[in-house]
């Protein structure tokens, strides 16, 4: 299959496309032929809803898909980091219950890998699972939690056992997380927003066959699901309708669908600083007139592009096929610097208007918004002290802290 | 590398985020003879002298590099490179801190005259400077210290063919052992920009009058001059000075900009390398989160400064109207990082770190002595504000 050439590949999907492709189907039934085609997750192996192509073939078979606007599998929320995990990691019976219906959004998953007693330190997970006849009994408590109240299954990381090491002693399960024993509960941040959720077991029911891979191994399997987490931006923009493009019923639906999964993103933009305001926002106010506020001005806007342009060297780097160099792992830090300096940029543009919030502050709280998520920034995916550990250990070759985590879990001092 | 005045090549007009492959050769052929020819005892010896460079290596780098010439067209006896290459240069000496009459000659004098200068200037001028037997300065700034092309004091008045100048001219660079001193005089009566230019005057005329002077980095010499009716042949018109010295300046910050980052470079791999060494309370003290974080702090700033210095020379190679502006955006930036980064090198190293032994003053000193050359980060960041219309 990948001695194809982009020809044949186009002209196949094309002609599939035209036999196929109808606006006004429902998105599940529509969803449900493209999975089986194969042509929904090109990329993906043959047995399992995929054709196999390569990376670049699959762009391909996006853009024709795209230049008739027909609307691609599901892709919200953490669906795609279960599927790649299971691929990578699930019996036959898991990808055969599960890979299918993660591609036509018929089930929805979530992750419960944080806990309260840990954040950081991930691999320090408390919740345990305990297999009791056909079943693991589950107890513990997760917490930043996405979506977990519209979720159908939840990716789960637990222990069970206590008397290895702490990575060694991890399971890997796939829970139903409409059950009694589930109890979601949503987590107000301090921006007055409710994204996340914190999440409750207690003796909740996972099947056997629900065990990925085998019991110990469960830190391994989360790293394959954290490792795709980098690749996934947030927030999903709608299929794109070109000119010409047949639009139907099916891209409403889909439209709602978007809308209900991007909710807990709203504030993102906010959260990363919104440093395409600042100018704008000091030329309205007339603080690009203060000496001080413009040497500010420009030392974040000097800091913006230069994180800019070291993305851009990293992907230049990666596309050349040369080793990435240091920069590749300084955009997580980098943009907590940029998200913190506009905070304090705004606040010096704004002044005493900097006090409100809602639609008494300016552009309708959208200041005040900023001012009130941009410390999530520094802490959300790795906080910027973990970042530094690991630029310092991985990149410049610095050794390791002394560990006193070594032993046995039971024995190591925890929350 | 491409030489942008090849016949039928493209000249490339997009900016790239990544160096070709030529380019990465050219620099570790570069690297290699500076590891070889500019270790810091030879940078000690040469700092403490009056003359601060050794004409051997000059003439090597010359020879066998092309250096000097690296920019100029090939028309005028240079390599006929860019702006690109000029500043891999600049960032492998200031990696190295050669002591060296480069950055007066290649980035400052021969880039006034060839912003300036007429055809028949260039032709005279510039070979002599690409083959390294010419060493050339520019005299902008003056006792006060200021940047700007407005500012300038030293009167120019016509006398036959020529002029005369007088005037007190500071802060120039190898200005002690320049054969040709590029220097910007007004004519008299004249304000602001207007009326300001460029002249050519021999270093040996009567009327100069040359005197090093003493300065916190003595790898990078800068004297005074004071000209006396000093003859000089005006460089290019009297109609389009200023520009020319602020075309020149723009992209000296951009040339010292990566100056800067080959030496904040420097300071982090050493201290890198210090705190993997040095123990202390019974490990080495790079194990310490104290350090690891100011480490890994000192090289996201630094890649943040080179990613501006970079762009910043991609953009004026291609002439990119945005180009000036970056310049200031790229200088301010790399003053702040090389500065932090040597600061942390120090300190890093503890106690040994402030001795004369330990190298670190020598790259601190730059870094010093280069925040305000060419303008300070206050300076430029209010520059790129202008420039950026806000």
């Amino acid at each position: 299959m990948s001695d194809l050439t982009e020809a044949e590949v186009r002209a196949e999907v094309r002609q599939w496309l035209a036999e196929n492709w109808d606006p006004d189907m429902p998105l599940v039934e529509w969803r449900s032929k493209l999975a089986d085609s194969g042509w929904g997750m090109p990329q993906w192996p043959k047995e399992w809803y995929g054709r196999g192509l390569p990376h670049a073939l699959a762009r391909v078979v996006e853009e024709e898909m795209a230049n008739v606007g027909a609307v691609g599998v599901a892709r919200s929320g953490v669906r795609l980091l279960a599927a790649a995990t299971l691929l990578e990691h699930g019996s036959d019976l898991q990808k055969k219950k599960f890979l299918r219906r993660i591609l036509t959004g018929e089930d929805t998953w979530c992750q419960f890998f944080s806990e309260p007693g840990s954040g950081s330190d991930l691999a320090g997970a408390t919740t345990r699972a305990e297999l009791k006849g056909d079943f693991w009994i589950i107890n513990g408590q997760k917490v930043w939690t996405t979506s977990a109240h519209h979720a159908d299954y939840g990716l789960l990381l637990a222990r069970t056992d206590w008397d290895v090491p702490k990575h060694e002693g991890l399971s890997y399960f796939i829970i139903e997380v409409k059950q009694p024993g589930v109890e979601v509960r949503q987590l107000k941040q301090m921006n007055g927003y409710a994204s996340f959720n914190q999440v409750f077991f207690t003796d909740a029911k996972v099947p056997q066959e629900n065990l990925v891979g085998r019991v110990g191994e469960g830190w391994k399997i989360a790293l394959t699901t954290l490792a795709h987490e980098r690749r996934l931006a947030d927030g999903l923009q709608p299929t794109p309708l070109k000119r010409g493009a047949r639009v139907g019923r099916i891209h409403a639906e889909e439209r709602i669908e978007t809308e209900k999964a991007n909710e807990p993103y709203k504030w993102y933009p906010q959260r990363a600083g919104r440093v395409d305001l600042i100018i704008e926002r000091a030329k309205e106010t007339g603080a690009n007139k203060d000496p001080y506020v413009r040497q500010e001005i420009a030392k974040l806007m000097i800091l913006a592009k230069s994180a800019e342009w070291t993305a851009r060297r990293a992907r230049a780097a990666q596309q050349q096929g040369r080793p990435q160099g240091p920069e590749g792992s300084l955009g997580k830090l980098a943009a907590s610097h940029v998200a913190r300096g506009c905070s304090r940029v705004h606040t010096l543009i704004t002044g005493t208007a900097a006090m409100l919030s809602g639609p008494e502050s300016p552009r309708n709280g959208i200041i005040a918004e900023i001012l009130l998520s941009v410390p999530a920034v520094s802490i959300a995916g790795g906080t910027d002290e973990i970042q530094r550990n690991i630029i310092a250990e991985r990149v410049l070759g610095l050794p390791k802290e002394p560990r006193f985590d070594t032993g046995p879990f039971r024995n190591v001092r925890r929350n | 590398m491409n030489r942008s005045d090849e016949p039928g090549l493209e000249p490339r007009r997009r900016i790239q985020f990544a160096f070709t492959e030529e380019q990465e050769q050219f620099r570790s052929t570069l690297r290699r003879f500076l590891t070889d020819r500019s270790p810091t005892t030879e940078v000690r010896r040469l700092m403490a002298t009056d003359q601060g460079y050794d004409e051997t290596v000059w003439r090597q780098l010359t020879e066998e590099l092309g250096l000097p010439g690296i920019h100029i067209p090939e028309q005028f006896g240079g390599a006929g490179f860019g702006m690109v290459e000029l500043c891999i240069v600049t960032e492998e000496l200031g990696r190295a801190l050669l002591c060296a009459p480069y950055f007066s000659t290649a980035v400052l004098g021969a880039n006034a005259i060839l912003n300036a200068g007429t055809d028949a200037q260039k032709s005279a001028l510039l070979p002599k400077i690409a083959n390294g037997s010419c060493l050339a300065t520019l005299a902008i700034t003056e006792p006060a210290g200021d940047w700007d092309p407005a500012a300038v004091r030293t009167i120019a008045i016509a006398d036959g063919g020529g002029y005369r100048l007088d005037g007190t001219k500071s802060f120039v660079v190898d200005g002690h052992i320049a054969d040709l001193l590029v220097t910007a005089a007004r004519l008299p009566d004249s304000v602001g920009r207007q009326g300001v230019a460029l002249f050519v005057v021999q270093a040996n005329s009567d009327g100069v009058q040359r005197r090093l002077l003493q300065s916190i980095d003595p790898t990078r010499k800068i004297a005074r001059i004071e000209f006396q009716q000093a003859y000089a042949s005006l460089l290019g018109n009297l109609s389009d000075g200023a520009n020319a010295i602020t075309r020149t300046l723009d992209q000296a910050a951009i040339a010292l900009a990566n100056e800067m980052v080959g030496g904040a470079q420097t300071m982090l791999e050493s201290a890198v390398s210090y705190a993997k060494l040095r123990v202390q309370f019974g490990r080495p003290i790079g194990s310490f989160q104290a350090i690891k974080h100011k480490l890994a702090d000192m090289l996201l700033e630094v890649e943040l400064a080179k990613s501006a210095a970079y762009y910043a020379a991609q953009a004026a190679a291609i002439d990119d109207p945005e180009w000036p502006a970056l310049a200031c955006l790229a200088k301010a930036s790399a003053s702040e990082a090389y500065l932090h980064a040597a600061a942390e090198c120090i300190q890093i190293h503890g106690g040994i770190g402030f001795t004369w032994d330990n190298d670190t003053h020598l790259w601190f000193k730059r870094a010093k002595s280069s925040e305000v050359f060419l303008g300070s980060p206050n300076y430029h960041r209010e520059l790129l504000m202008q420039r950026w219309g806000v």
